[in-house]
């Protein structure tokens, strides 16, 4: 290689180096600010402002969602599956919106810990598949506690 | 090695190959993705969570890999240009980036529409979306560059540098789905795995992906031929191409 | 076949609008760029033979001229 040419290279590579590291920093140092919601293990641990407009995001808990018969309010719990957070949300909620599926809610965490909403988007994983694929897995899974169940009574009749 | 590529930079050899291989690019891409997007709209099976909202993605995901792909390409040939000054590198960047411009901008346009009726927003402002909207706007910056300087060489240049200095957006776009709490979901489709979606499902995209890159070397090989056109006029070999009605 | 009559293959489950409007949008600008693209190539190659010609035209109606030019060409060398 032509050492004209290799210099012009040595200066490229040095430019785009020098500012992958710039912005590599930059984007570590802003990384809260990034991050499009807190998780509920976050909020638990109080690092989350009070009061603030912020977003929550995690899984909607199995069980939690309480809807009011004569209103649009809802009230459920969005878990990360180490801690979770009540959230209450009045409005319309999104088609995807389900127990055991992903949400991120907008609104204030209030003093006692609980996440009023203003707007909730729901979250989907990378996971497609045909219904019927999808019943069948259910269908298997649950089958399968179903026989750990069967195994751990099994168990506990023995000992 | 070193010959060849400089062989690669003759304009005239471009011009050669690639008027031998256009027609094959448009044939086989056309049906490519005609195949692929008919096979996604009525055959595939719809998705058990989204319904058929999800069909979307046999256009999404194409568009927005080109976007990327064709920026990765452009900041090589802006190496090029700037290493070896070679005039071809130079064409492709100018001719190839309103390409880009124009998949970025629908990648974006149909993850609004998707995000409609999955998420219940047409727009969240995630680093996935963020970045992906730097993208365009790096895109319209190297076009809007290279009108502004009258320079061929000086123009050429600046965009070199410009299109190199943006190439840091690529890996934040690939990997903000990992490094950050986002609304846009993973990628469903990861070199070392096996896709998230069944048989039925990513075939039917991989063949509009395909079908896609085809038509993008069509293009981009009609709009450098026509570049150089412009460009070489003066010379002899481009004069008996225009007058024997070749190209 | 993932429907079971065209309605309901245009109907999407209501998700129609959505999905068509996507496609509609896609077909439009590539099939919109490939044409332009085309088109701006024919252009600029009957530009070109349109002043190759006009340039032969006028070299052969003034064949002194082209000589002379010629020949300063040479003795600056």
């Amino acid at each position: 290689m032509h050492p004209i040419r290799k210099k012009r290279l040595t200066i490229v590579l040095f430019l785009v180096a020098g500012i992958a590291i710039a912005v590599g920093l930059t984007t570590f140092a802003l990384r809260q600010n990034i991050n499009l919601f807190y998780d509920p293990t976050e909020i638990a641990a109080g690092n989350a402002p009070v009061d603030v407009r912020i977003r929550a995001g995690g899984m909607v808990e199995e069980g939690s969602v309480a809807r009011d018969t004569d209103s649009l309010k809802v009230n459920f719990r969005v878990t990360d599956y180490a801690a979770s957070v009540p959230v209450q949300y009045e409005g319309i909620l999104p088609d995807l919106f389900a127990e055991g599926q992903g949400v991120v809610a907008m609104g204030r965490l209030n003093e006692h810990g609980v996440f009023v909403a203003d707007q909730v988007l729901a979250k989907h994983d990378e996971n497609y598949m045909p219904p019927e694929v999808a019943e069948a897995l259910e269908r298997s899974s649950k089958g399968q506690y179903k026989s750990a169940d069967v195994e751990k009574a099994a168990e506990t009749t023995a000992y | 090695m070193w010959q060849f590529f400089h062989k690669l930079g003759s304009p005239k050899w471009f011009f050669g190959i690639a008027t031998r291989f256009m027609p094959w690019l448009l044939a086989i891409g056309i049906i490519l993705l005609l195949a692929g997007l008919v096979w996604g709209l009525a055959f595939a099976p719809k998705d058990y969570l989204q319904g058929n909202s999800y069909r979307i993605i046999f256009i999404h995901v194409p568009t927005a890999f080109l976007a990327q792909s064709i920026y990765i390409m452009m900041a090589s040939a802006a190496v090029v240009t700037l290493v070896w000054r070679m005039k071809l590198a130079d064409v492709f960047v100018k001719t190839v980036a309103p390409v880009g411009l124009v998949f970025t901008f629908l990648s974006l346009f149909t993850g609004a529409v998707w995000g409609k009726p999955t998420w219940g927003t047409w727009w969240v402002w995630d680093a996935r979306l963020t970045s992906m909207l730097i993208l365009l706007f790096l895109y319209g910056g190297a076009i809007a560059l290279d009108r502004a300087i009258n320079d061929e060489k000086s123009a050429a240049r600046a965009v070199a540098v410009l299109v190199l200095v943006g190439v840091v957006n690529i890996p934040i776009i690939k990997y903000s789905v990992e490094w950050w709490n986002t609304l846009h979901q993973p990628a469903t489709f990861k070199l070392t795995e096996k896709p998230s979606m069944p048989v039925e499902m990513w075939v039917p995209l991989l063949l509009s992906v395909l079908g896609l890159y085809l038509l993008f070397g069509w293009l981009a090989c009609l709009r450098m031929k026509t570049e150089i056109v412009m460009r070489e006029q003066k010379t002899r070999w481009v004069r008996e191409l225009v007058m024997a009605g070749r190209g | 076949m993932a429907f079971d009559s065209f309605s309901a293959f245009i109907a999407m489950e209501g998700h129609g609008p959505y999905v068509w409007a996507c496609y509609a949008v896609f077909a439009v600008l590539l099939v919109g760029l490939m044409v332009w693209s085309s088109r701006h190539h024919q252009a600029v190659m009957a530009s070109c033979k349109r002043r190759y010609q006009q340039q032969e035209n006028s070299t052969s109606a003034r064949p002194k001229q082209a000589a002379t030019f010629a020949r300063v060409e040479v003795s600056q060398e």
